[in-house]
Formats: structure tokens, C-alpha cells, sequence
């Protein structure tokens, strides 16, 4: 056995162990973001929504006014060729899914928001879960999380005015020339005076896997089967489709068509700012029937993150950066609003 | 005779987890802060470089049960002695806390769990919150852990030079 080391020599190796412990740490702390350039990061998404909206304790930093429903679907077996997962034959499957509209202000009046969302979580009877989370845009204006936080950025509400600055947002769509297809819809986007007949859409595209394992790229929607009937241009009532949906379902369930757009060659599967030529072929994969709704946020959906890469086997993500992007911010929301229900009792 | 060194199936528990422990840190730290397609990458990395390590920590406590291992230097003052071995109890209890812990928050999250294996907790949000905390708190304490633990046994082997790095040694035993 070798001798202690003393005087020179032990301050040398001493000092060399210091500096290797320093540089873990450091690649450590680099890792974590906490040195280096500033990254944009969930938190960094998260805290703009709050700066932008206010901070309401206890809710979903976006889409924060909702309500929770539940239902089934009924599988028509023509995806089934498409795509393992059960939930495309299983004849009734599972659903809990929440209404909400768009915006990180869960007491916004429900006509003042142009976007809304349909998040459903199916539970087949294999033991897994699909989760998704739809919104009435087709498209996004852009097809980067980067480019998604300028966008966000460039609607921050004026202090004078409460709303986007319009030569801030015109400045941006015109850098943004992919932003095409959306400003289009926002163009042409008629609301509907219900959640009922409103179209829901993935947004971004998935992979099914067939039973060869082969790749077959989709996006899906989600159409009304209740026939269209403009909102109305003057509305009172803040909670006019809360209070429709409960009016509608008083009196039966509620439908919609869940459709299946096959992407061709050569179409966008990773850039959810392109559409799909029209004529891309669509497979009916079933009927979503919606028959309970619950008291404003109460119910099953309250507590749960709607991660849209909650996939089941048959199902995968593409690599479209914002989906990757939407599954860590809806974490970082999910982790807060946690935290806001332990530490202050805060709940919806 | 007392053992000079752990016994080889303790070696290689000690250098497999801890590359995997390392590697968990990294991706842990670095997944909570990343948006890009690399998160969801690094999100399954996770989940099942955690499951492997609660597997090996099952396996590497009956391991410290059954061999004996050597024991420390005779010349070490009695503070080191508790240091070593209170550094060492907090080690085990992390490595068997952590994964756990991920196991735990899942369920109490809602979450859908790998493999489908049951939940641990019932699904309950405040619940979640104190878990989730406790798995990242609990991950700075042990990078921490592990950093004073490889600078002790730098010191044993570079500096006091007393045989206690070699007895972990991934090798071959290193003559003397």
C-alpha cells in the first residue's frame, strides 16, 4: 500500500479533484439550463401566459375556462386497417374529455374567444389511453415553438386598448409568411352559437401503425354532426356555451364524426402551419357521443393533463416540433397548477 | 480474512448504476427544461432508465445484505467513519426513493404508467404536487450526494492513497 500523500503534491491532486468535481457540476447546472444562453423553455411559455393574462391559482395556464363531459365512442372499424390501437375496434369505448375556450383567463366571456378545444381522453378496454387535445383551427400560423412564442409575444394586449397591438401582429404575420393558411381561416371563420356544432382538429400530424408496422400519417377531426347555427353578433351571457351545452345535453347526447385525413408523399406531417391539398382521401373511424356534463370545473377532466403524446400502441407522434413543444408546456401547466391545489387550496 | 475489496457482483452493481444514476440526473434536469422533439425523447429515457435502476437497486441491497464488504481504513478519525457511512445509508435510501417516487407521481398524476403497471396512488392532484416535488428536490440532494462521494473516494485514491478507491475498483484488482 502506497503512502499519504503530503505538502505539494497533496495540494496539486487536491486542487485537480476540486476542478473535476466543478466541471460536473457546472455540465450539470449547464444541462439544466441554469448557465448558457437562455433557452425558451416550458417555464418561459408558461410565465408569458401568465404576464399576459393574470395569475388565476389552481387552473390551466391556457384554455383555463372549461368544463368537463363524458361520453363514448363508437368505433366503425374502417380505421382499423390503419392503425393496431384498440380504440379503432373496440365497439364502445370510454370517454372523458372538457370543453374549453382558448386563453389563459378563465373568466373571459365564452363569445369573446375565438378559438375552442375539445380534449378527450378514450380508454380502451387493452388498459390504454389515448389522449388528444382539438382546437377549431386547422392550422397554426407557424410550425416552430420558437416562432410560436413570437407569435404569443406579438398579441400581448396593448395596456391602453386590452388588445393585440395591430401593426405588432400585422409585423409579424408578414414576417411569417407560412402564417398564410391560418390568417385564411381566421379570415373566413364563422363561430357557431354552440360547442355542439363546432369542428375540432388535431392540428398536428400522427403516425397510425398497421399491423405490418407500416407508417400512415393523419391528421384528425372531429365534425358536428349538430347542424351549424351562427353565434349570434351580440351575446350577454359570459357563459353562453357553458350553458348551451348544458341546455343541449338536458335533452340527448351529442355527436360528431371522428374523420381521419390521410396525408399523400410529400405532404407537411411535421409542420403544422401547412394544410393538405382538399383532396386527400378521409376515413370515418367513428362516432363520439358526448351525454354527461359536469358542474363548472368539476369532474373527471379537472385533474388531468391533456398531453397529447399520451398515445396508445398503434398511435405515434410525428416529429412536428410544436406537438413535442405543446407535451412539455402542458406538463410545466399541469406541475404549477399542481403545486397552486397543494400549497393554497387552490382549485377551479 | 476480512475482504480487501467488494465482491465482484457488488463492483459491477456499483459501476452500472453508477453510469445509469449519472445519466438519469442529466436527462432529468435537461428534460424538464427542453421543448423541443428531444424532450419526448428524453422523457421515455427516463421512465425506463428509472425502471432498470429500481430493478438494480432491489437486486444491489440484497447484494450489501449477503457479502460482507471490506472495511474501512483503521487510520480513518471516527468522523470520516460516520461521514462514509451516513453518505452511504443517504445513497441507498435515494436510489431506492427515486425511482419510487417516479413510480408514485405518475400515478397520483393520472398518468398512464409504462408497461402497464399498476398505479402506486390513487390519482390526486395535491398528492401529485408534493411527490413531484419531493422527486425533484430529492434529485439536487442526490447529485449532490454523488459529488461528495466521488470526491471521497478521489481523496482515498489520489490522495491518502489507503486501498478504499481500489477496493471498488471496475477492473481487475490493481497490484499494489
Amino acid at each position: 500500500m502506497s503512502t499519504p500523500l503530503h505538502g505539494r503534491p497533496r495540494a496539486l491532486r487536491l486542487a485537480a479533484i476540486g476542478l473535476g468535481l466543478t466541471a460536473l457540476a457546472t455540465g450539470f447546472a449547464y444541462a439544466a439550463g441554469w448557465i448558457g444562453a437562455e433557452r425558451l423553455t416550458p417555464k418561459r411559455f408558461i410565465d408569458t401566459f401568465e404576464t399576459q393574462a393574470g395569475h388565476y391559482p389552481g387552473y390551466r395556464k391556457n384554455h383555463a375556462k372549461g368544463l368537463c363531459v363524458s361520453g363514448y365512442f363508437l368505433s366503425s372499424g374502417q380505421a382499423a386497417s390503419l392503425s393496431t390501437a384498440r380504440v379503432f375496434n373496440q365497439s364502445n369505448v370510454a370517454v372523458i374529455g372538457r370543453f374549453a375556450i382558448g386563453g389563459a383567463n378563465p373568466h373571459s366571456p365564452d363569445a369573446s374567444v375565438p378559438t375552442r378545444s375539445l380534449a378527450l381522453q378514450l380508454s380502451t378496454d387493452d388498459g390504454q389511453q389515448w389522449r388528444t387535445g382539438m382546437n377549431t383551427p386547422p392550422v397554426l400560423a407557424v410550425g416552430t415553438p420558437e416562432a410560436f412564442y413570437q407569435q404569443v409575444l406579438a398579441m400581448s394586449p396593448d395596456p391602453a386598448t386590452g388588445k393585440p397591438d395591430p401593426a405588432r401582429l400585422q409585423a409579424f404575420f408578414a414576417a411569417h409568411p407560412e402564417s398564410a393558411a391560418f390568417r385564411q381561416w381566421a379570415k373566413d371563420y364563422k363561430a357557431s352559437d354552440s360547442f355542439a356544432s363546432t369542428s375540432y382538429n388535431s392540428i398536428n400530424a400522427f403516425a397510425l401503425i398497421d399491423a405490418s408496422g407500416k407508417a400512415h400519417y393523419v391528421r384528425w377531426s372531429l365534425l358536428p354532426q349538430t347542424p351549424f347555427s351562427a353565434l349570434p353578433a351580440k351575446v350577454d351571457d359570459n357563459d353562453y356555451l357553458q350553458h348551451d351545452l348544458r341546455q343541449r345535453l338536458s335533452q340527448g347526447p351529442l355527436r360528431w364524426t371522428l374523420q381521419l385525413t390521410l396525408a399523400a408523399a410529400g405532404d407537411a406531417v411535421d409542420d403544422p402551419s401547412q394544410p393538405w391539398p382538399a383532396q386527400r382521401p378521409t376515413v370515418n373511424a367513428g362516432t363520439l357521443v358526448l351525454d354527461q356534463v359536469d358542474a363548472a370545473e368539476r369532474g373527471a377532466c379537472r385533474d388531468l393533463n391533456f398531453d397529447p403524446l399520451i398515445l396508445p400502441s398503434g398511435i405515434r407522434p410525428s416529429a412536428d416540433p410544436i406537438l413535442a413543444a405543446r407535451s412539455a408546456a402542458y406538463s410545466e401547466s399541469f406541475n404549477r397548477r399542481s403545486r397552486e391545489a397543494a400549497q393554497l387550496g387552490a382549485r377551479p | 480474512m476480512k475482504p480487501v475489496a467488494f465482491h465482484p457482483l457488488a463492483r459491477l452493481l456499483h459501476w452500472l448504476m453508477a453510469v445509469l444514476i449519472l445519466a438519469m440526473l442529466f436527462v432529468g434536469v435537461s428534460m424538464v427544461s427542453d421543448l423541443s422533439p428531444r424532450h419526448t425523447w428524453l422523457v421515455s429515457l427516463h421512465k425506463a432508465i428509472g425502471l432498470a435502476l429500481l430493478l438494480l437497486v432491489l437486486v444491489r441491497i440484497g447484494v450489501r445484505l449477503s457479502l460482507a464488504p471490506p472495511p474501512l481504513p483503521d487510520d480513518m478519525p471516527p468522523v470520516q467513519r460516520w461521514a462514509a457511512k451516513a453518505s452511504h445509508l443517504l445513497l441507498y435510501g435515494l436510489m431506492l426513493a427515486m425511482p419510487v417516487l417516479g413510480w408514485g407521481m405518475q400515478s397520483a398524476g393520472g398518468y398512464p404508467l409504462p408497461l402497464q403497471l399498476p398505479a402506486l396512488l390513487p390519482h390526486d392532484l395535491p398528492l401529485y404536487a408534493l411527490l413531484r416535488q419531493a422527486h425533484g428536490w430529492l434529485a439536487y440532494v442526490l447529485f449532490a450526494t454523488v459529488l461528495l462521494h466521488l470526491g471521497a473516494a478521489l481523496v482515498h485514491g489520489l490522495v491518502r492513497r489507503d486501498g478504499v478507491l481500489r477496493s471498488m475498483w471496475p477492473g481487475p484488482l490493481p497490484k499494489n
